[in-house]
């Protein structure tokens, strides 16, 4: 075991799209009773500062993986495809359609029932891209196919942060 | 401080050696210290039997000073002299001090952290604060007859990394080893025994002296997640007493027409709603102008009279759950904090709140005036090695974003609020204009988009970078949260290959230099014992160094060659030979320059230890 070692060895998890949450937590919890500094406060500095190595890489492993988006843009990159977000806009080609229908549905959605539909609707179709995300990651797999649906995903995620501010702003 | 002894996690290496630990509340009306004594956390008290320091420090002629009750005793005579509540003052400019104007003393801004003026000159509540914590650590180490090993003290879950990185300033001054910052509800919840295997909302319902504070905790497997915080810097449990005291004065068609007399009033009026939790019935008595005050008071008068307060109280606990967006019901527990809290209304308003049946989850059996400094002295006693079973792991969140200010006043923001720490996270950013040879680097926490809308941290530039077209240099700004929730900034440009980095500690005007000046100023204690305590210390430091070297060597030997060896041998027979002598700095030196040397050897071992304990892991597992 090795500070550098991929988030995945790190867990002692299978290198895969698909990842059961509870052992990842339960995982996190362990790692982190063994190299949290407070396990050495009474050992010295040298001690607390690979502590505080240990531990911040253990929670950065832990927040990659956790989050479904992270995990899949780690997972491309490590299969040669970066998702490269800010030079790279390649998107699946019917996910633009789908925009499109959102951005029309957002300029209609006067009032907040209407916002809470187009909210909900965003949801199942996020799910629906993570399960095409896990097709193109742990079945066929292809990763250049994958980094296009992470950025498709990407764009839902601040889609409906948009989305949240109006909600937020007719609740204030 | 460099070499370490390599034990069980959670154990002390000596089992015969209890490290002793501490647990401090410092508080903005009164502070407490607690510690485990056979095992039972309990609050220590002074020599008159008393656990509350109030929060008052008062500076008189030729450097005298009076900390706690004798303090308060002075309020009215030296009221400029007298500062009490500089927590509202820790970390904090002119500008955001509350009610400033009402305060009895006078407020100086300077760069960084407001000061009062005082007879002794300036002070900051740095300054002050630790004066509370020099008497609760003497208080300490009366009650065990030994040096304190170290002390958890506990901070509001909304303090920013000024406030806390003031909060540690103030027991540095104070000659304390901190082993953490932890969040006020975080301890209250620990001292009700809910980081053993509760999962899911706590609510803590903090009514002080002079503040509400009301935190959403959410619990699971160890890591106590801040949700939300809220409450009311202006209302507290004075502001009963007040509300009671003038009632009174009504009722009897009387004025008061001295600070003395306001003073006796007030503390007639506190002791009458006291006796009133626990009776239907009271009498108001004081003297006021030598002449008797007497007022009878049921239950149900007070009740009627502090009801807008509670009420208030609510309004704030309503606020916090709409801010977390969590239901009344999903909230499992209600911890009280707080002496107001023993109010049978505070207790029923609370319980009526959370609906039905609430009253069991309205947790009241730890006295709420302690309950903050007992949960901070059960995770000090396991810091210190001392907990048998070594498994109380709080894994705090940071409070709020922490980002960097971009072109256009706006603000990055490389970590996000609840992020559980330590974490470190890093960003590149890029040059403005052709040729541009340094950078100014803005940090600032807080969850708006607009900088002016944050808290400034710290400012620094990073100079000597060699000129580029814009947008060609590569600046790599890291961030490192430590697990007190303290922020450390560095910057590099790393296209060129040219290291220029900085490291800055967020500051609000105490620079590390000036602390050692202030230690060195005698602070807190007399100049001889000073002396005297800096040379014990260095010598018990030096033997602990040695002691845990020669352990590590026998250990380990294989780690190191046999060159290194022999360095690590000459470097342990210099500091041997300096702890003969009695010069404490000479013994420092050779104590840091054998840390130094052995830094290497100890970082391997850890890391060594660590991997075995994760490999071992992996076998059960399997």
């Amino acid at each position: 075991m090795n500070i550098g070692d991929d988030d995945f060895t790190l867990f002692g998890l299978p290198e895969a799209f698909a990842v059961d949450g509870a052992r990842l937590d339960q995982r996190w919890r362990e790692l982190q009773t063994e190299v949290h500094p407070d396990r050495f406060a009474a050992q010295g500095a040298a001690a607390q500062r690979v502590a505080m190595q240990w531990s911040v890489r253990v929670n950065e492993a832990y927040r990659r993986l956790k989050d479904p988006l992270s995990r899949a843009a780690y997972l491309c990159e490590r299969r040669g495809a970066p998702i490269d977000a800010e030079c790279n806009t390649a998107m699946p080609r019917d996910f633009l359609m789908q925009q499109m229908a959102w951005r029309e549905s957002l300029d209609d959605a006067q009032d907040a029932p209407a916002l809470h539909a187009l909210h909900a609707q965003l949801d199942s179709d996020e799910q629906a891209l993570l399960q095409r995300l896990q097709q193109a990651l742990d079945v066929q797999p292809d990763a250049p196919a994958a980094a296009a649906q992470v950025r498709a995903l990407m764009f839902l995620r601040r889609f409906r942060g948009d989305l949240e501010r109006r909600l937020d702003a007719l609740d204030a | 401080m460099a070499l370490l002894q390599i034990s069980e996690p959670g154990q002390a290496p000596d089992p015969h050696q209890r490290r002793i630990a501490v647990g401090i509340d410092l508080g903005t009306t009164h502070s407490l210290v607690a510690a485990l004594r056979h095992g039972v956390p309990e609050c220590l008290p002074d020599a008159q039997g008393r656990v509350l320091l109030p929060s008052v420090v008062c500076y008189l002629d030729g450097q005298r000073r009076q900390v706690g009750h004798a303090a308060r005793a002075l309020q009215a005579e030296h009221a400029g002299d007298c500062i009490a509540s500089a927590k509202r003052l820790m970390g904090r400019r002119l500008a955001d001090v509350a009610g400033a104007a009402q305060l009895p003393y006078e407020l100086v801004d300077q760069p960084g952290m407001v000061a009062v003026r005082t007879r002794q000159g300036l002070k900051t509540a740095v300054e002050v604060s630790a004066e509370i914590l020099a008497t609760l650590r003497q208080r300490a180490e009366d009650s065990f007859d030994d040096e304190l090993f170290g002390a958890v003290i506990t901070v509001p879950a909304y303090f920013d990394d000024a406030q806390r990185q003031a909060t540690k300033d103030a027991a540095q001054l104070a000659g304390l080893n901190v082993l953490r910052l932890i969040n006020e509800p975080t301890a209250a919840a620990v001292a009700y025994g809910l980081d053993h295997g509760s999962e899911g909302l706590y609510a803590v319902y903090d009514l002080g002296g002079g503040t509400f504070d009301v935190s959403l905790l959410r619990l699971s497997k160890g890591v106590f997640e801040v949700v939300a915080t809220g409450g009311d810097a202006a209302l507290g449990g004075d502001d009963f007493d007040h509300l009671l005291a003038g009632w009174a004065l009504q009722q009897a068609d009387r004025q008061t027409a001295s600070a003395a007399d306001r003073g006796a009033l007030l503390a007639a009026a506190r002791s009458t709603r006291e006796e009133l939790s626990s009776r239907d019935s009271a009498v108001l008595e004081c003297l006021l102008g030598g002449r008797p005050l007497r007022v009878t008071v049921s239950r149900a008068q007070l009740e009627a009279l502090c009801a807008p307060l509670v009420e208030r109280t609510l309004a704030a606990l309503r606020r916090v759950l709409r801010d977390a967006r969590v239901q009344r019901d999903e909230v499992l527990g209600v911890v009280m904090v707080g002496g107001a809290t023993r109010t049978p209304m505070v207790r029923r308003a609370v319980a009526e709140f959370f609906g039905p049946g609430a009253e069991a989850r309205v947790l009241t059996n730890v006295n709420p005036d302690e309950v903050v400094a007992i949960g901070a002295a059960i995770q000090a006693n396991a810091l210190a090695g001392n907990a048998q079973d070594g498994q109380l792991l709080l894994l705090d969140v940071i409070p709020l974003s922490l980002g960097i200010e971009t072109m256009g006043g706006l603000v990055e923001r490389l970590i996000e609020r609840n992020t559980t720490i330590p974490v470190a996270k890093a960003q590149e950013f890029t040059t403005y204009q052709d040729g541009q040879t340094a950078m100014a680097l803005h940090v600032v926490q807080g969850e708006r988009e607009l900088v002016a809308d944050c808290r400034s941290l710290a400012r620094f530039e990073l100079r000597g970078i060699p000129p580029m077209a814009a947008g060609v240099a590569r600046i790599r700004v890291s961030f490192q949260v430590d697990a007190d929730g303290l922020l450390s900034v560095s910057a590099r440009e790393s296209v060129s290959g040219v290291e220029a980095s900085v490291v800055v500690k967020p500051s609000y005007g105490l620079a590390d230099d000036q602390v050692a000046q202030m230690l060195r100023d005698g602070f807190a204690h007399a100049q001889q014992d000073m002396q005297l305590r800096a040379l014990r210390e260095a010598r018990v430091e030096a033997d602990r160094l040695l002691l845990a070297t020669q352990s590590a060597l026998q250990a380990d030997a294989a780690l190191l060659s046999e060159a290194d060896r022999r360095d690590i041998e000459l470097l342990m027979g210099v500091l041997r030979e300096a702890a003969q002598g009695s010069d404490h700095d000479a013994i420092n030196a050779a104590a840091e320059a054998l840390a130094r040397g052995t830094e290497g050897f100890a970082a391997a071992r850890m890391n060594r230890g660590i991997r075995q304990a994760l490999a071992g892991r992996s076998i059960e597992d399997v």
